[in-house]
């Protein structure tokens, strides 16, 4: 079962892969096929990772539901990726500071996700590993 | 060749969340999968910055150094205050969600009106309404549990509470739908989504109390996620996409296992107003309540061969956690068992009780999850409950005209004694009566956890009977 997972988790990362590379240039001009094509790809990416999602959480240990929170909510931080475009790119300064804003507020999340996660992880013990 | 790059870091980055959430299932591999998500966000940072278009470093650096400059010491703060950190970084990630929504409709609006597409505006209008709502109403939650002042504590309640935030939500929608069918002409209606969506925010949690804390902010997590995976689509992005799906999916089965620990539904916990309606009839009989010295319930832990603990948010409240570890060490000094019965919606949020007892090293192995300890409880000699009330209360087993019945409770009523550490005998934040109380064999420890705990500590470290 646990292997099973793994492989799961594989596959789908090899299948992710397979999409953008097929999905790689379409520029925003071309119209209607490309953009509805790129839909069905990206509504496809999100069905596939709820799935993983749902499989992967139920498993987690309930022990570890509140560092799981504080993990995933430092994962989720990746919209970092829009902010760094969005501030980064040559646009209005108006623009840029509501990018500016984002960016802090997904790095705050990022480095405090993680760090608390490690922190509190670092606090599950078992018995015999206390025993010096 | 670049994209190719970038797009390449990205899955490598998806796979890595992947697996990152997959050590998590044994705090054995846990830490693994920390470093795992540090190296998919790492991978993902790097893999935008090497794009082209990224030319305002400064504007970078400058967010990135605040950004650490805030999260390293919001890493620190003590493990009571975990709930409030982790409903404030929802909130942060609603905003950023919603920013950058609102940064791109502009953006397209003056500069390239065709990407305006429906399908992109639909995302759009999602990212926005999903994100500020979360950030308001993850704002609140945060401000709850932190206790501010001009935050109110107990749920506020007023005539067609839900009808009018339907109302408004529904106004948003509205609004929402009609800027995806005419995105440049109508965006003037844009800013009012915004404002609706961060009223609607606030108004979700005024109604909600610190016994439903645990849903809530599963639920505001599942809704960051989502806000997350709406930019995805804005951005055409899959790693957005993927990791939004990841956490939406995380907060989705937190927020299940939470209502079905309390036997109630989504709609009942957001719309329903916990704790505001029973006054209840059941206190009108006057019933005999027996306390006892920490003395006297120190000795009978002593001769105890097994001892259960049912932690609530009361020990968090009176950071009794450090306490408790010394009794613990005590009790099995003298060969005492000594296991911990975690119920799922102790605390407030969702394994708030575990990371408490582990921060004091109490050996996880101990700390046992509702449904198992159940089968040991009629063994048990004695039940120490400090600072929990409803999940015990066995008014949830067979009253039927109480407000928590039909919740899964830990059967601390079944142990041969019971004793309950608690402050005074007014009813909890639920304002329900708990019959475990007035139960023959339950005696009553009152006093503030913390101390009560430091007594019996010092009573057993005192009489020294049955050392080894």
């Amino acid at each position: 079962m646990r292997s099973g997972k793994r492989v799961a988790a594989a596959l789908s990362g090899a299948f992710l892969g397979v999409l953008p590379a097929l999905a790689a240039e379409p520029a925003a001009k071309e119209g209607a096929t490309a953009a509805s094509f790129d839909l069905t790809t990206m509504l496809f990416v999100f069905m596939l990772a709820t799935f993983i999602g749902l499989g992967v959480i139920t498993r987690v240990s309930r022990l570890l539901h509140t560092p799981l929170m504080s993990l995933t909510n430092a994962i989720s931080a990746i919209a970092v990726v829009g902010a760094i475009v969005i501030t980064g790119a040559k646009h209005p300064p108006i623009i840029t500071i509501l990018g500016a804003v984002a960016l802090f507020a997904s790095m705050t999340n990022i480095v405090s996700g993680f760090l608390i996660t490690d922190r509190m992880l670092k606090m599950f013990k078992t018995q015999e590993r206390r025993k010096p | 060749m670049r994209a190719q790059v970038v797009q390449l870091a990205y899955l490598v980055g998806s796979a890595l969340f992947i697996f990152a959430l997959y050590w998590m299932n044994d705090p054995k591999t846990a830490r693994r999968g920390v470093v795992a998500g540090v190296a998919a966000m790492l991978l993902a940072v790097v893999g935008t910055l090497i794009q082209p278009e990224i030319v305002n470093w400064g504007w970078i650096a400058g967010a990135v150094a605040i950004g650490v400059a805030v999260g390293v010491p919001l890493s620190w703060v003590p493990l009571t205050a975990v709930p409030q950190r982790t409903a404030l970084s929802h909130a942060f990630g609603g905003l950023a969600a919603g920013l950058v929504g609102t940064a791109k409709f502009y953006l397209w609006v003056q500069e390239g009106p065709e990407n305006l597409t429906p399908f992109r505006m639909t995302a759009i209008v999602a990212e926005i309404l999903l994100g500020y709502l979360t950030f308001t109403g993850s704002l609140m939650a945060a401000g709850k549990l932190q206790e501010l002042r001009w935050i109110p504590q107990r749920p506020v309640t007023y005539r067609f509470q839900n009808l009018s935030n339907l109302t408004l939500l529904g106004v948003a929608v509205l609004c929402g739908i009609a800027l995806i069918v005419k995105p440049v002409e109508l965006a003037y209606l844009f800013p009012v989504v915004i404002g609706l969506s961060l009223a609607f925010g606030v108004l979700l949690i005024i109604p909600i109390g610190g016994a439903d804390m645990p849903t809530v902010i599963s639920l505001l997590n599942s809704y960051a996620g989502l806000s997350a995976v709406a930019m995805g689509f804005v951005l055409d992005n899959k790693l957005l996409v993927t990791a939004g799906a990841l956490d939406g999916s995380s907060g989705l089965i937190l927020s299940i296992i939470m209502c079905r620990a309390m036997n109630r539904s989504f709609a009942n916990v957001l719309f329903g107003a916990f704790g505001q309606v029973q006054a209840s009839a059941a206190a009108a009989e006057k019933k005999n309540v027996k306390s006892e010295t920490a003395e006297g319930a120190a000795q009978i832990m002593e001769q105890a061969s097994l001892v259960v603990v049912v932690p609530g948010y009361g020990m968090a409240v009176a950071q009794a956690q450090h306490r408790v570890k010394e009794l613990y060490e005590q009790l099995t000094k003298r060969g005492v068992d000594v296991r911990f019965a975690i119920h799922p919606v102790a605390g407030r949020m969702p394994g708030h009780m575990n990371v408490l007892l582990a921060e004091a090293e109490i050996p996880y192995e101990k700390l046992v999850e509702m449904d198992d300890i159940n089968h040991d409880m009629p063994q048990a000699d004695v039940v120490l409950v400090i600072g929990a009330n409803d999940v015990v209360n066995p008014a949830a087993r067979h009253d039927k005209s109480s407000p928590i019945f039909g919740m899964p409770i830990i059967d601390a009523d079944k142990a041969r004694t019971c004793f309950a550490i608690k402050r005074s005998m007014n009813p909890g934040f639920a304002g329900i009566e708990n019959e475990l109380y007035y139960a023959d064999h339950t005696y009553m420890l009152f006093g503030d956890a913390k101390a009560v705990v430091g007594e019996l500590v010092k009573s057993l470290a005192g009489s020294g009977v049955g050392v080894h």
